[in-house]
């Protein structure tokens, strides 16, 4: 082995081609949030929170144009080996900007002049300490939340396009330390805040210790961390199972611990109540999107061949997430640990259509995830609008009566909850049927009962909600805020999305379909 | 012989698109399905208007298909069978239903009577209900029946015949329970409509098994079709179609909502309950006679629940002394005159679909002179009461007796040409068949003489015996009329059709000639003598029992004959004793069990999930180290099974 490493060794140096037009998309992004971190440190601060939307919004519709243009006539493997822009890679990278700026309307939410938006006025100062008050007193306000969405997006474009598990890893930390950052900013509790931030970093650290431990097992067996050379190695040598298997388990666990999968899950709850609604929404479609991207690049290129040994690993993972998930989210009594744990049961059943392991399962995926990311955003944007003396409502008994008082909000939030539910005419039947369906061709029937057994349980939740809201009477406080044009934006196309992918599900199933070959 | 005949008989004449004035024959569904929604939602405004516009969109359908019946009978012979496209119903890749609408003479023919006799009781109606305050209600409700009983008889395919077929059951419920806030009427209603319902469960089955066989369910499409199907699935189709007609047509062993039916406003009795809907299923029996005759197990069916039940409505007839209720056991047992004929094949289509005519006429023509008595008896229904009003009511009393005559076969009325023929028909035949069925059918002629007379002298002749305060008077103008347009129709209606053979010709592209060459077992002249000695006999009974001993005003007990025929042959006693207890037992234990059984598992269910959430939450303690712990753990554990399952 040593003297294959050695005669692949380059004679002399040649400069690494690199396709400009494939990797566009994510250079017009990391671009976007570079001028965005120069507008935070130049522009006047009147000014900065119209910039910043603007160039936001406008770099994602970039990069969704040139994901649509440039980069699917460029599809190939480039930059050395370390991206892959195939159909998979740009499918999931629009996919992510769609929803990313879906993300960032509602984080652009600012209400009428004097009422508070989501973020707090410095994220940097302790809470209650004089600073703070005097950052309070200044007026400042939190724009550089957009720069840092941005590096993340980013982050998340390469992550399912490395097509090597050391770019992977520097974009699964790409992705996350902006994200560390954003769920420290909540204006009100800010220590829940602070203390969701810190955890998310610490387990985020050391699941990323797993994936970095696992990358090199892996580096001793194949003798290297791209994919493909995983792949044939694997094909085609023996022995050494000793350090393939455990290190494409902890590889895999590197990626759970993002999806949220149980064990991995901990951390969903404490994070998700503790961001800012609208962070968490960003967070919770586009994480998803992004590591389960990865997660099948990695599982379907590189680990296919020893599938017999960690399927049945992943099948237990799939069976815990979707109990967990399930059945913990019926005590839940927080809205948003009870989309935290709805999240984890999503999680599972996403995981049921990954280990069908065959096209089907890729485009099922695909499609779940999509309708999961728009009805998840514009939950949480909606979760952002009840507020009860001036905090965000999130109790669920604040929650009672809401029909009555807000029916339109109410409305679009019990639509939603449905399409949780998985109810027909809603993204979230069709979804849930084409992972099943997938799974049962793949072999999975025992899989997809247990799906369908939490499904029911989690049914009880979210319609429990819907009962709250239109059959109690209204307690407290509780008021909805009128929302811009921000707000109502993120939330119509979230819900519109939801519908169209009820009704008229085939256009994506198709896409989704035609965009399942990987690269190798 | 007789096979080649039917298959030749068999053969459906060619058919062309509509064209001319038959191309507005979208025209008879629209005019009353707009009265009818118009009424329905038009709202208080139309209280006053209401009434007269439905009864001007029923003359108007009616219009449309005396023109639609004129330019049919100029065209030639093998050129009266014409489609109208209208939609395209239910586009589904192979499987195709289009509403369209099939308009050759047999469709026509039910046109004319259900218009024409529809329009008829629509203005009797308005002297009828004039007090109601519910009158918009009743017209909207009788439009609605127009529509959906034209529907049936025009659709071209089985799918629109039976959504017609459940409109017309639906006008019929709603009609029978009109009175609602009684409640033994708005049980008559639910009996109504329960019946009806094992009845669609049959028609939808034949449907089915028609598009499983098929794989269609047009007329033209089925008929193709079914020379090529096995006599197996013809036989299931027919039973299941029988078992559809039987309910609607109240046969034995559905008949008993009818009597229960009477309920219902006294015009709606005469035109759903006496004269169109209850011969709906004679209709389908006839619309389906290349499938039945393929099937002669089927047909022969048809003919047993034919005889009996002319025998039970005649039996049960003879017993009843409520007005309304003796004219609707006669009225199945007509109608069962009908379906003998249907079940008896080509020689008896034409006879059973003239029977119906007449019968429409007659069985109106009396309904309404009931409603005339009822009227002017302070809506006494029950004969003892009557007595004496043949002075007093003097059109009623003719037009009621002209309906007697007709019914009973007397010559020259319409009866003796429609109802001889089928006893002669039912007499054609070889072995056992025209025996048994020929005597059914003649000796219910007798009994219906009898019942019939018997009714006729308990109403209008004898003493008087009315309750005190009483003061019998002609009925107005607009009832009137109608009445004795219809009694024109039951005197002259069968001499005009039935001797000058207008009626066979008119139907034989549909339904085949009737002329098989065949002779019944008795001769033509001997069965008429029998049949109108028999008949004779029956007057004389009722005459003797009736007019000539005095009538006591109640009744008295009766022999176990008598009391068995009160009770409709103990029909109702049956079915409570073979479907209600054993079902109100079925639902009982299925309520426990559900209670006790389901509802508690799910109730633990719940109540585990929910104890397992609460307990495994108490892992979720907000410490990062234990968060971190249990990742640790997990790869532990997942680690663990690859080093135990290497």
């Amino acid at each position: 082995m040593i003297a294959s490493m050695a005669g692949a060794l380059p004679t002399e140096f040649v400069m690494t081609q690199i396709s400009y037009a494939a990797v566009l998309p994510m250079l017009l992004v990391f671009g976007g949030a570079m001028i965005g971190v120069l507008i935070e440190a130049f522009a006047p601060r009147r000014f900065r929170h119209e910039a910043q939307v603007t160039l936001t919004l406008l770099t994602l519709v970039a990069a969704l144009v040139a994901i649509a243009t440039s980069a699917r006539d460029h599809q190939g493997i480039t930059a050395a080996g370390a991206v892959v822009i195939d159909g998979p890679a740009l499918i999931f990278q629009g996919v992510i900007v769609a929803l990313a700026a879906v993300g960032v309307l509602a984080m652009a939410e600012r209400f009428t002049a004097d009422e508070a938006d989501a973020f707090t006025q410095s994220g940097a100062a302790v809470p209650g300490s004089p600073r703070e008050a005097a950052a309070v007193r200044l007026g400042a306000t939190s724009t550089e939340v957009f720069p840092l969405t941005l590096f993340a997006v980013a982050g998340m474009m390469l992550f399912p396009a490395s097509a090597d598990l050391l770019v992977m890893f520097v974009a699964l930390e790409v992705l996350s330390l902006p994200l560390y950052i954003l769920s420290g900013l909540a204006r009100r509790r800010r220590l829940l805040s602070q203390e969701a931030s810190l955890k998310y970093f610490l387990l985020g650290a050391f699941s990323s210790a797993f994936f970095l431990f696992g990358a090199a097992l892996i580096y001793g067996y194949a003798g290297s961390l791209e994919l493909s050379d995983i792949a044939t190695a694997v094909q085609n040598q023996s022995g050494m199972d000793g350090l393939l298997i455990p290190g494409v388990l902890l590889v895999v666990v590197g990626l759970l611990f993002k999806v949220g999968a149980a064990p991995f899950h901990a951390w969903t709850p404490d994070v998700y109540q503790g961001a800012p609604s609208p962070v968490t929404g960003f967070m919770a479609a586009g994480t998803k999107v992004a590591a389960f991207g990865a997660l099948l690049r990695v599982l379907y290129v590189a680990f296919e061949g020893v599938r017999w040994d960690w399927m049945p690993i992943l099948w237990g993972v799939a069976i815990l997430t979707m109990v967990v998930g399930a059945v913990l989210s019926v005590t839940q009594t927080d809205m948003k640990r009870l989309l935290a744990y709805s999240s984890i049961a999503h999680a599972g059943f996403i995981l049921v259509g990954v280990l069908a392991l065959n096209q089907k399962g890729v485009s099922s995926t695909l499609f779940y995830l999509v309708a999961y990311g728009f009805m998840t955003i514009a939950a949480f944007a909606i979760v952002a609008l009840v507020r009860s003396s001036g905090n965000e409502a999130t109790h669920l008994s604040q929650w009672a009566g809401l029909g009555k008082r807000s029916p339109i909000v109410a409305g679009v939030f019990a639509f939603l909850l449905l399409a949780f539910t998985g109810i027909p005419l809603t993204s979230g039947f069709t979804a849930k049927f084409a992972v099943f369906a997938a799974a049962v061709a793949g072999g999975g029937t025992w899989l997809v009962i247990v799906g369908i057994i939490c499904s029911g349980i989690t049914a009880f939740v979210y319609i429990r909600i819907i009962v709250l809201m239109y059959f109690s009477e209204p307690a407290g406080d509780t008021m909805v805020m009128t929302p811009t044009v921000m707000s109502t934006l993120c939330i119509s196309l979230g819900t519109l999305v939801t519908l169209w992918l009820g009704i008229i599900p085939s256009p994506l199933l198709d896409l989704a379909s035609q965009s399942t070959l990987f690269l190798r | 012989m007789h096979t080649l005949i039917t298959l030749a008989s068999s053969e459906p004449a060619a058919t062309s698109a509509a064209t001319g004035v038959t191309s507005y024959a979208w025209l008879l569904l629209a005019f009353p399905l707009f009265g009818a929604a118009l009424l329905l939602f038009g709202g208080r405004v139309l209280d006053k208007a209401g009434p007269m516009i439905a009864v001007l969109l029923s003359w108007a359908a009616c219009v449309v298909g005396v023109l639609i019946a004129i330019s049919m009978m100029g065209a030639d012979p093998s050129d009266r069978s014409h489609t109208l496209h209208l939609f395209s119903w239910v586009p589904a890749g192979t499987f195709d239903v289009n509403a369209s609408l099939l308009l050759d003479p047999l469709s026509i023919t039910f046109v004319l009577l259900v218009t024409f006799v529809g329009s008829l009781i629509h203005v009797y109606s308005l002297g009828y209900m004039e007090g109601d305050s519910d009158k918009r209600r009743f017209f909207a409700y009788l439009n609605l029946f127009v529509a959906a009983m034209l529907t049936v008889v025009l659709s071209d395919n089985y799918l629109m015949l039976y959504a017609g077929w459940e409109g017309v059951g639906l006008a019929s419920y709603l009609l029978i329970g009109f009175w609602y806030h009684k409640p033994a009427y708005a049980s008559a209603g639910n009996k109504a409509f329960f019946a009806n319902r094992v009845g669609d469960v049959g028609m939808s089955i034949a449907i089915m098994l028609m598009f499983v066989e098929f794989g269609r369910t047009d007329f033209a499409g089925v008929n193709a079709a079914a020379s090529q199907a096995s006599e197996g699935i013809l036989t299931a189709i027919g039973l299941m179609l029988l078992l559809g007609a039987c309910a609607k047509s109240a046969q034995f062993p559905l008949q008993s909502w009818l009597g229960d039916a009477m309920a219902g406003p006294t015009p709606v009795s005469a035109l759903i309950h006496a004269a169109t809907m209850v011969t709906a299923g004679v209709y389908l029996v006839v619309r389906s006679h290349v499938l039945f005759d393929l099937a002669p197990t089927a047909q022969l069916v048809v003919v047993i629940v034919g005889a009996v039940t002319l025998l039970y409505g005649a039996v049960v007839g003879c017993a009843k002394d409520d007005l309304k209720k003796a004219l609707a056991a006669s009225t199945m047992s007509q109608i069962g005159y009908m379906m003998l004929a249907a079940g008896l094949g080509p020689i008896g289509y034409a006879f059973a679909i003239f029977h119906l005519l007449t019968h429409g006429f007659f069985k109106a023509g009396m309904f309404l002179g009931a409603g005339s008595v009822m009227h002017a008896m302070d809506d006494q229904v029950n004969m003892r009461r009557f007595g004496g009003l043949a002075t007093l009511m003097k059109i009623t009393w003719v037009t009621f007796g002209l309906g007697w005559l007709a019914i009973m076969g007397v010559p020259p009325f319409a009866g003796f040409w429609s109802k001889d023929k089928i006893i002669e028909a039912a007499f054609v035949g070889e072995g056992w068949r025209p025996w048994v069925f020929g005597l059914a059918a003649l000796i219910g002629a007798g009994i219906t003489a009898f019942y019939m007379s018997r009714l006729f002298f308990m109403t209008f002749h004898g003493k008087r015996r009315w309750t005190d305060d009483q003061h019998p008077h002609e009925a107005p103008l607009s009832m009137t009329v109608p009445m004795i347009i219809l009694a024109v129709g039951s005197a002259g209606l069968g001499l005009i059709l039935g001797p000058t053979g207008i009626i066979t010709s008119w139907l034989e592209p549909v339904v085949g000639s009737a002329e098989g060459g065949h002779e019944p077992v008795l001769s033509v002249p001997v069965l008429t003598v029998l049949t109108l000695l028999l008949v004779a006999a029956g007057i004389a009974l009722a005459w003797w029992r009736y007019l000539r001993e005095s009538v006591p005003v109640v009744a008295p007990v009766g022999s176990l004959a008598t009391r068995a025929a009160r009770r409709d042959l103990f029909q109702d006693d049956i079915n409570e004793g073979l479907f209600m207890r054993p079902g109100i037992h079925l639902t009982r234990s299925l309520v426990f069990a559900d209670n006790k059984g389901i509802d508690g598992g799910v109730g633990g269910l719940a109540a585990f999930v929910g104890g397992l959430s609460a307990r495994a939450r108490r892992v979720q303690n907000g410490f990062v180290r234990s968060y971190a712990l249990t990742m640790l753990g997990g790869v532990v554990v997942i680690l663990g099974a690859l080093w135990v399952v290497q």
